[in-house]
């Protein structure tokens, strides 16, 4: 059994964007408060910390997750891919070509999420993107760029799975 | 963040989890089973609950499995709601399990989490009331089996320091004319005004609610106004809605007349739907 029984902080290593990173943290920081304040990542936001607005959000083997609603011990054994971890995907180009952003306080979070939906569904209809694009929360409301970036790398068919 | 310190334990079995509670409970520790998580951060980061340990239930084999054994499906209580969905063995489960939260939010929220939670929509028991499924429990006193629709109350009347484990279902139900509807007053990701699920069995639709009252329900009661062919439509559901088993949910997401309103016109559209078919 892990036991992390102490109420100081203990030293852990985590898997973030392919590198292993040794961590000092209490057991009850949000993996979104260790990746900003320890690992100096600060891509992904605190917005709501609620895990209503997706700003936060980070991939953890694969698979978008809210990092304000997932402790930094739970990472253990897990990759996290933060939006530092992406380079050059046709997601970020489409965002771009397609101006999917205003202020970009929400980019990140929309930017992993949509990666990931063009990973695990690549074939993804209109209800699929609409389902998946309804965990971020964008203030300037540029939801019609955004969906278009993500439906052109879709029907781009741009991945190699 | 989170302004309290707790302990985090993560078991690899049943035994394990339940004696850790146990042992932490008697040093005054208060502990939660902690599956997903999210309810347990965001209400701790309000400090609306607190803890000095938790017991982390995501490394104990059984409370992942999720197969069919001996017809029957067996679905462990650490399973996220996206896994549910995504799978599809038993599609109501999954249509129940894609109406709670968000997405991304479903990628960590848990069945078990979601059933045992403080929230009190807990959606995806609906499904397993409507199957009559059972509910595997570990405490101190061993392993024990129940069906859910003695075991769930208004909320899973667990014993102190209990766990659910699994929720076994006879896949016999996967394969029945379901119907999930949920309404909310604006957005699509919210809380329910009303949110229903029903499916059809020898002929009877059996229902299950959300959001009406202030806790999940299935009422034989109500399947039996709901099956009366021999009156009239209205008077069904004015009959079913006479014997709800507390008053119809007044609050921020809909008055109570609002939510009648809503709640009757959906009845009517389920009735439809089955009886034309």
């Amino acid at each position: 059994m892990l036991i992390y029984r102490s109420e100081l902080k203990f030293s852990m290593e985590i898997n973030v964007n392919g590198e292993i990173k040794s961590i000092i943290t209490r057991q009850a920081d949000t993996l979104l408060y260790v990746l900003r304040e320890q690992l100096g990542l600060t891509g992904a936001k605190p917005g709501c910390e609620n895990g209503d607005c997706g700003a936060c959000t980070v991939l953890v083997d694969g698979w978008p997750v809210k990092s304000c609603l997932m402790l930094a011990v739970e990472a253990m054994g897990h990759k996290i891919t933060t939006i530092e971890g992406l380079k050059d995907t046709p997601v970020q180009k489409a965002f771009i070509e397609k101006w999917a952003f205003q202020c970009g306080y929400c980019t990140p979070g929309f930017i992993i999420n949509c990666y990931a939906l063009s990973r695990i569904h690549p074939n993804a209809n209109d209800e699929v993107i609409q389902e998946w694009l309804q965990s971020n929360l964008c203030r300037c409301t540029g939801y019609e760029e955004i969906k278009e970036a993500v439906k052109s790398v879709l029907s781009d068919n741009a991945y190699d799975l | 963040m989170i302004s309290f310190d707790f302990e985090y334990y993560k078991p690899s079995t049943i035994i394990e989890a339940v004696k850790t509670f146990g042992s932490l409970s008697m040093q005054g520790k208060d502990p939660l089973y902690y599956s997903g998580g999210t309810e347990i951060i965001s209400m701790a980061r309000r400090d609306d609950i607190f803890t000095r340990a938790v017991i982390d239930i995501k490394g104990i084999p059984e409370c992942n499995e999720f197969r069919v054994q001996t017809g029957k499906l067996v679905t462990g209580a650490a399973l996220t709601l996206t896994q549910l969905e995504e799978a599809n063995i038993f599609p109501l489960l999954g249509k129940a399990a894609s109406k709670a939260a968000d997405h991304t939010v479903r990628n960590k929220l848990t069945v078990g989490g979601n059933i045992c939670g403080k929230i009190i929509f807990r959606e995806a028991v609906l499904p397993f009331l409507l199957s009559d499924s059972q509910v595997v429990l570990a405490g101190k006193r061993g392993v024990r089996v129940v069906p859910i629709n003695q075991a769930f109350n208004k909320t899973l009347q667990l014993e102190k320091g209990e766990l659910l484990v699994q929720l076994l279902t006879e896949t016999s139900y996967a394969h029945l004319p379901y119907i999930s509807i949920k309404k909310t007053k604006l957005e699509k990701v919210d809380y329910p005004l009303v949110s229903i699920d029903a499916l059809k069995k020898d002929n009877k639709i059996r229902i299950a609610f959300s959001g009406v009252c202030p806790f999940p329900f299935r009422s034989p009661k109500i399947e039996e106004d709901i099956n009366n062919t021999q009156v009239p439509l209205e008077l069904r559901i004015s009959n079913a809605v006479s014997h709800l088993p507390a008053p119809i949910s007044n609050n921020i997401e809909g008055s109570a007349e609002y939510r009648e309103f809503v709640l009757r016109n959906t009845l009517s559209e389920i009735i439809k739907v089955f009886e034309r078919s």
